[in-house]
């Protein structure tokens, strides 16, 4: 299919979806199976890509994007490689968790619920981890830390970095 | 796959294996393997056994290996049990002599007496 | 085929695995090389023991020494002292409770003694990516048996005899299915696995995917003979990576022994299946929804008849079958329905797995005759309550279940049983609770859970159950009023009657059944604003009893928000305004001094 932006380049995340697509199928009953694998490659389906489907696959958008939708596997925005959540439980906001999210926003330059441009770190605000105890606590990718003060944000970072 | 056949015939390439895993109640030849016991040259002994045993195609055996029974000077050692029976400890095993215990004892259920461990000694 | 003295199953199940149990399984191969033994001892990477609170776990074999939190860095000690020298390795031997004597052999563990393993056989013990050690358990000879030697009539017979029941909830008989099926004339048929494993807390499924694959695929080439169905789809959660990689190998080496594909056994049966996956919707465990979802469009109901044994996937006639209920099929062609049939109780044959969870000792999946009594479940297999607490109900069948008291712990656990207990089999989900619980809470997580995944489509569901909520977090935040709990009913019973498919239709049960059965604590929470377990942080306060207070100013040291004051060795107070509800005042204090209310 040609690209009807007038650029004589593919948009790469183009290549990427038709290779899944000839290893899968275009059929119907692959479309689940093609947006998880699309997802994975890409991080997100954004609207263009789900397009862009929608013409390589011959299903309406309008059905592509209900799938999307209804699944809560999916997301129409990117999340990068590392989640990092921080507890904004009372306990924690208490002990200083807004100065840490604010250390965070600074130096990976995001506000809360955002990725960073290079898609390493997306910022999160949670409920709360029930480690009030050690808190402020913040959750990377399933590991808890606890007992933080804004000192140790650079630590944090540049272990998952 | 064309017959039941062909799928027996893996599920025997394969029993041994996982039967060795699983099985209770099976003979079992127990290795006295504490550092005495190998300094003596019980894995000498052990993969003597072991040899014996694929080259005879022998299933069902277990083949344990354990710590040290308490009489270095006896080493190396090994204990045979046979499911019913009182264990045979058999005492300054080559592997030589081991290949013979799998022959005359495990197969052949005849203990070698000669070898065995005799306290009244 | 090489001969190994030794044979070291380690757990690579999701929950070992999220435990470093990868790690472990290359440390244990770098130190066995290290020591020249790799052609003595064996190291395989096994599906879930189901003893997933004390993973991961290590089995060393032949003598079943049983190792459990084993961590990557004891790999080198397991090699030397037990490998090497035939010492096990003490302190990772698991000891139970009760027990003073150490316990080494699985089989005497009682977490394993009362167990009766069946659709679990094979987990833990064979490898479940070499498709060899699942024929040398006589894997595939129920399938050749019934291709050779067999009718279709003849395999939906001794399943109908042998008493199987769907062991994904409603417990609908499975030879009756397939016999709605086999009839209908059509130019093509499906069997489905439903793998889509949604209830929170229950794993079986993914652990016989994990940990037996093959066990699957035999049962749906079976009910693909027994229906004349040549294809068939594994509708498996995206969720499940390692159980998905699992059966990718699975199918793949099926294919090349010629035990999937065309002419099975040379009988002129041709089967095959595919990977279907799920993207995260509980509603798709309900058949119509999940049928829906494998055709690839969004995973909402249709109102049934037609059932899907005339028209299902793609409008052909399908049998819709769970991962357990096929785990077992293999089993019964083997050892003939009369054999299965001896196991279990009247009505309900065979075994059932629970995956345990919740206020109890031992979590994890186990597997029991049907008739075994929630009593033996919980205190000889699960261990007990922790901290010797007082057991106060047990919740099956998920957010689709309902609560099991004290009263039923003697009852036989069986479908009648239980649906005459007011709860329900489901799927398998057993969750302790004991005193420190509240039910009313307990209503209110599962409603939120099933609130959250409903699809939308119904009315009754999609507002109702939000209604119902909302009347729930009333009473957890103090605000009951007694008009709200016949409300309450009156809802749940609409909902019951009126929604479209079993997600609505199951929904208000947990809500039903802790009215029932625990109405005293909804009225506390309404009429005397208290929660009883002192659960709801609303309805609860922490004080300091001035009595027992000792002054140490541990309580004040440790509190987040600095609600607490006093004068050293005087007793402390709580400023309640200030005070969050954290409890950690409570967990430092040494001396008990620090009271919920």
């Amino acid at each position: 299919m040609s690209c009807k932006c007038g650029s004589a380049v593919k948009d790469e995340r183009f290549v990427k979806i038709d290779q899944i697509l000839e290893q899968n199928g275009r059929d119907e009953s692959f479309l689940i199976q093609n947006l998880e694998q699309i997802q994975t490659a890409l991080g997100y389906l954004p609207e263009d890509v789900q397009s862009y489907l929608a013409e390589a696959m011959d299903i309406p958008l309008s059905k592509i994007y209900g799938v999307v939708t209804f699944y809560s596997l999916f997301t129409t925005e990117p999340i990068g490689k590392h989640k990092i959540s921080i507890c904004l439980g009372t306990a924690c906001y208490v002990k200083g968790a807004g100065d840490i999210l604010a250390e965070f926003e600074r130096q990976l330059d995001v506000k809360v619920g955002e990725t960073t441009k290079d898609g390493k770190f997306t910022l999160q605000a949670c409920r709360c981890l029930g480690a009030c105890g050690l808190a402020p606590v913040l959750n990377v990718n399933g590991k808890v830390f606890g007992r933080l003060t804004a000192d140790d944000v650079a630590g944090i970072i540049g272990q998952f970095e | 796959m064309k017959s039941i056949e062909e799928l027996r015939a893996i599920k025997e390439r394969n029993k041994g294996d996982v039967v060795s895993r699983n099985e209770k109640g099976v003979p079992t030849i127990n290795v006295h393997m504490g550092t005495c016991g190998i300094a003596a040259g019980a894995r000498e002994v052990l993969t003597a056994i072991m040899d014996e045993i694929k080259t005879r195609n022998l299933d069902k055996i277990h083949v344990v290996q354990s710590g040290c029974p308490g009489m270095c000077i006896n080493e190396p050692m090994l204990t045979v049990t046979i499911p019913g029976e009182k264990p045979y400890v058999y005492i300054k095993v080559t592997p030589e002599n081991a290949k013979s215990i799998v022959l005359r004892h495990l197969i052949n259920k005849q203990p070698v007496q000669e070898w065995l461990l005799n306290l009244d000694k | 085929m090489d001969f190994y003295r030794a044979h070291v199953l380690i757990c690579a199940g999701t929950g070992c695995s999220s435990m470093d149990s990868r790690l472990l399984r290359q440390n244990m191969h770098e130190e066995i090389l290290k020591r020249g033994l790799d052609k003595e001892i064996k190291v395989i990477e096994t599906g879930c023991f189901g003893f997933c609170n004390m993973g991961p776990i290590m089995v060393v074999y032949p003598e079943g020494t049983f190792y459990c939190q084993v961590q990557p860095s004891d790999a080198a000690q397991i090699v030397e002292e037990h490998l090497v020298k035939g010492r096990p390795v003490e302190r990772l031997l698991y000891q139970h409770e009760k027990e003073s004597t150490d316990t080494v052999e699985m089989e005497n563990i009682e977490f394993f003694k009362h167990q009766k393993r069946v659709a679990l056989e094979n987990c833990g013990k064979i490898n479940p990516e070499n498709i060899e050690e699942y024929i040398a358990q006589d894997g595939y000879f129920a399938l050749a048996q019934c291709v050779k030697e067999m009718k279709p009539e003849e395999v939906i017979d001794v399943i109908k005899k042998s008493g199987l029941r769907g062991r994904g909830g409603a417990g609908f008989p499975t030879g009756m299915k397939w016999s709605f099926a086999a009839p209908v004339q059509a130019d093509q048929k499906y069997v489905v696995c439903n793998a889509d494993e949604g209830d929170p807390g229950a794993f079986m499924d993914r652990s016989v995917l994990e940990g037996d694959p093959h066990s699957v695929l035999e049962a749906m080439a079976i009910a693909g003979y027994a229906i004349g169905a040549s294809q068939g789809y594994i509708y498996v959660r995206a969720e499940y990576p390692i159980a998905v990689e699992r059966l990718k190998i699975a199918i793949k080496q099926a294919r090349e022994y010629g035990l999937l594909g065309k002419n099975i056994f040379d009988s002129g049966f041709n089967f095959d299946v595919d990977i279907r996956l799920g993207a995260g919707a509980f509603v798709c465990g309900e058949e119509t929804a999940l049928l829906a979802s494998t055709e690839g469009r969004r995973g909402e109901p249709r109102p049934r008849p037609p059932f899907p044994a005339v028209s299902g996937l793609f409008g052909k006639p399908t049998v819709i079958n769970n991962v357990e209920t096929l785990a077992n099929i293999p089993k019964i062609i083997r050892n003939g329905w009369e054999w299965f049939a001896a196991m279990g109780t009247e009505k309900s044959k065979g075994t059932k797995v629970f995956a345990l969870a919740g206020k109890i000792n031992n979590i994890g999946l186990i597997e029991i005759p049907m008739g075994t009594s929630l009593r033996t479940i919980i205190y000889d297999i699960g261990g007990g309550i922790p901290k010797g607490k007082k057991f106060k109900a047990a919740q099956t069948g998920g957010p689709s279940g309902g609560c099991l008291t004290e009263a039923h712990l003697d009852i036989p656990i069986d479908y009648e049983n239980l649906t005459a207990a007011g709860s329900m089999m489901g799927s398998g989900g057993l969750i302790v609770m004991d005193e420190d619980t509240c039910m009313v809470d307990i209503a209110r997580f599962f409603l939120e859970f099933t609130q959250e995944e409903s699809c939308g489509k119904c009315p009754p569901c999609r507002i109702g159950t939000k209604r119902m909520l909302e009347i729930l977090d009333k009473i957890t935040s103090g605000n009951g009023t007694p008009e709200d709990l016949t409300n309450l009913q009156t809802l749940a019973e609409t909902i019951k009657d009126a929604s479209l498919c079993a997600l609505g239709q199951t929904a208000p049960n947990p809500v039903l059944s802790t009215i029932k059965h625990f109405r005293h604590e909804y009225e506390a929470h309404i009429y005397d604003k208290k929660c009883p377990a002192g659960v709801c942080q609303a309805l609860l306060s922490y004080k300091i009893d001035a009595r027992k207070c000792k002054g140490c100013s541990l309580c004040a040291r440790n509190c987040p928000t600095e609600a607490i004051s006093g004068k050293i060795k005087e007793p402390y107070v709580i400023d309640q305004a200030k005070c969050i509800k954290c409890g950690e005042c409570m967990n430092r204090c040494k001396f008990g001094a620090v009271i919920k209310e």
